[in-house]
């Protein structure tokens, strides 16, 4: 055997080793090539889906929830209403701190039930004070307590959005009626949207969410609260299966202070016109630009 | 035409070339798999690890992000500060460029095609520290144009992508075409390298300030929202870059039969003696800047450099990055590098780490430290998360070591087509 083929015997030799290693090196994958469906796979945009692929998908992500949480749901795909502008205003006033709005959330939306996660933080702020510096999420004492006023902050579904400019893929949005959407099956997780926000309105899947099927919300929408696929990113959407059905978020239901207004801010004569017109309002860190949607004022 | 660059054998026709160039490709195989002992036990090693790293990622896959130390308050970290620092390594390579195209260093020139390798390899690189960082990989194809839906040009992260590619092809392009011309031992016609060699360097400042964009367009992070980061990091790729071709090509002088002059070499070292003061000066501007009114912005550098409210993780860090560098400028600015070699080398190791530290932790974190609602989750990467990285870091040096061999087996004609004029 001369030199040459020796050498080249012992490259395929190594390279055989090597690729038998890759193999190895990324056997765990084994576990979750299972887990992919083609057609999620190939599944378009939400705005490309005709009524008919569309119907398939909700369909399917049923049959998903049923097979994977046990739970029965019915998911729907519900449009904006005509001359409906959403906007959400919250009494500082009046906001105890009692954190009701962020547990509603946690079980209308289906979040994880772990990780506690919700798509409301409660900042225990000081009085005399606006600085977010000086306040706390992690207060764990009887509210109100004593020099202490209160400030939940949800998704703003902001009209000059951060987060909707910042995805390079258009999988977030916002709708006709205001509410800044993800398509769950669209968002590839690279989190540029969070990073992008200025109210840490974003959540990430980090695992896939687990709740026991008799706690799961069976009353579902594709871009809300269906239960979210690991590895994308979520949001507040402000219940947008209640509130384009006409009922309430469920957070202001929860408010036992009646700090929660919701409403069409096109209707002269609803409540969060007055309020946005009559009160001492603000929004929050106006000097970034984002125009929210969300308004906190206080009592006259 | 130039009439110098007229080719010393008649242009092959086109259906020769399809003789020719899976001909090159074969033989670049070959000599880029062919070495000695020392070479075997290097890559082996390069692959090891990078094997360790598929592995962990492979976890990361299955598992979701969560097997990270990342979390809704630091949603970004290791992978997103190395993807930035690739960039800058990558970028870098074009202090070789501009002496040897724009000031016609003829000395140069013999070497860019380094510089130019190197841009290829930490591209790659670059580009994988993305993918990495993605939670949905199999969702990936959404981000190519025309199939998927690309949001450009409003997005910066998708302008960074397509910059980050086009760097790549530039870089693929020139590098190919050289090596090929070498390869059959024609002269390179020049309407076929000069405008994109030309053409890559306005590209790579425009790729650098692309990703500073990233950040800095972030309306919310204040660390994020100023002027300077750009620059900064600009100025920061300037060290890093040519810091690494100063050992690398003192290593491909050693190791192999190319001839690396010192005249290449030197060149580079003047250009770190100017960037790694540039980038200290704009240090202290950034510190100054962002510290001395002692506003709510400054509570990321605050957090950064002294601690806030009791946390201080990357404390020690940025101080040994301050250290490192400042150590590095010092012995830069007054070692002869004609008797003094060994002492550059330390400099330009330490400013690798310096400056690694400075973007890869020090440029990402803080961002999120604190949360836009003020709230203080440090984070420091987890086992997992060094796995990934290094394994990546693995395949840049790979992809670098296999491009290195090829271009100098064509360099020293040990490969060369047959029937080549001599």
């Amino acid at each position: 055997m001369d030199d040459t083929s020796r050498r080249t015997a012992m490259k395929l030799g190594g390279a055989t080793l090597g690729a038998a290693a890759f193999a190895r090196s990324i056997a765990p994958l084994t576990e979750w090539v299972p887990t992919l469906s083609s057609e999620e796979f190939l599944q378009k945009h939400y705005k490309e889906l005709s009524r008919e692929e569309m119907e398939t998908v909700l369909r399917r992500v049923e049959a998903m929830t049923l097979e994977e949480y046990g739970a029965e749901v019915t998911v729907q795909d519900i449009r904006p209403m005509d001359g409906v502008q959403f906007g959400y205003a919250l009494n500082l006033s009046t906001c105890v701190g009692c954190r009701k709005c962020a547990e509603a959330c946690h079980n209308e939306n289906n979040h994880d039930r772990s990780t506690n996660q919700s798509y409301i933080r409660v900042l225990e702020m000081t009085k005399g004070s606006v600085s977010l510096d000086l306040s706390s999420v992690e207060y764990d004492h009887a509210v109100p307590a004593e020099d202490k006023y209160y400030m939940p902050v949800q998704c703003h579904q902001c009209d000059n959005a951060p987060c909707v400019t910042a995805c390079p893929i258009e999988a977030t949005w916002k709708e006709a009626d205001g509410i800044v959407v993800v398509d769950y099956d669209w968002c590839i997780g690279c989190r540029y949207c969070e990073a992008a926000c200025p109210y840490h309105a974003r959540r990430f899947n980090f695992t896939k969410p687990e709740i026991p099927a008799e706690e799961i919300n069976p009353d579902q929408a594709y871009l809300s609260n269906r239960i979210r696929p690991v590895g994308v990113v979520e949001k507040c959407t402000f219940c947008l299966h209640r509130t384009r059905v006409g009922r309430l978020p469920a957070c202001l239901e929860a408010c036992p202070a009646g700090s929660r207004v919701f409403g069409n801010l096109l209707d002269p004569k609803s409540e969060i016109r007055w309020i946005i017109e009559n009160t001492r309002v603000f929004v929050l860190k106006e000097d970034v630009g984002t125009q929210p949607r969300f308004f906190y004022f206080f009592d006259s | 035409m130039d009439p110098s660059s007229t080719p010393k054998a008649a242009s092959p026709s086109l259906a020769r070339h399809a003789i020719t160039y899976p001909r090159f490709l074969w033989k670049a195989l070959g000599v880029a798999t062919d070495g000695g002992v020392p070479f075997y036990l290097w890559m082996t090693v390069l692959t090891a690890v990078f094997l360790v790293g598929m592995n962990a990622w492979s976890h990361q896959i299955v598992n979701g992000m969560g097997v990270t130390n990342l979390t809704d308050h630091v949603s970004w970290g290791i992978y997103i500060g190395n993807f930035t620092y690739m960039e800058g390594i990558a970028a870098g390579a074009v202090m070789m460029v501009i002496p040897a195209f724009l000031y016609r260093d003829r000395k140069m020139y013999d070497v860019v095609i380094i510089g130019q390798i190197l841009a290829i390899a930490a591209i790659i690189a670059t580009l994988a520290f993305v993918v990495v960082d993605l939670g949905r990989i199999d969702r990936s194809w959404h981000l190519i144009p025309g199939i998927g839906r690309f949001n450009w040009p409003i997005s910066m992260l998708s302008w960074d992508v397509v910059v980050l590619n086009g760097y790549l092809l530039l870089n693929l392009h020139v590098v190919g075409y050289m090596l090929y011309s070498r390869f059959q031992n024609r002269e390179p016609t020049r309407a076929f390298y000069l405008p994109f060699v030309i053409f890559t360097i306005i590209w790579t400042i425009f790729t650098l300030s692309v990703c500073a964009f990233l950040y800095t367009g972030l309306g919310g992070r204040p660390y994020w929202n100023n002027a300077i980061l750009g620059p900064r990091f600009i100025i920061s790729s300037f060290v890093t870059g040519p810091a690494f071709l100063v050992l690398a090509l003192q290593i491909i002088r050693r190791t192999t039969r190319f001839h690396v002059g010192d005249a290449p070499i030197n060149t580079l070292i003047k250009v770190l003696r100017v960037t790694v003061l540039a980038n200290l000066f704009m240090v202290m501007h950034e510190v100054f800047a962002e510290l001395y009114t002692g506003t709510a912005h400054g509570a990321s550098a605050q957090y950064l450099y002294f601690g806030l409210h009791g946390h201080d993780a990357l404390v020690p860090w940025i101080w040994t990055a301050m250290a490192f560098n400042a150590i590095a400028a010092l012995l830069l600015l007054f070692t002869n590098e004609r008797t003094h070699l060994l002492r550059i080398d330390v400099a330009c190791v330490l400013l690798l780490i310096g400056i690694w530290i400075e973007k890869a932790m020090a440029l990402i974190i803080p961002a999120f430290v604190p949360s836009t609602l003020h709230e203080i989750v440090e984070y420091l990467p987890n086992a997992l998360e060094w796995k990934v990285s290094l394994g990546l870091f693995a395949l840049g040096l790979m992809i670098f070591t296999l491009g290195v061999k090829l271009a100098v087996a064509v360099f020293t004609g040990e490969m060369k087509a047959e029937g080549a004029p001599r």
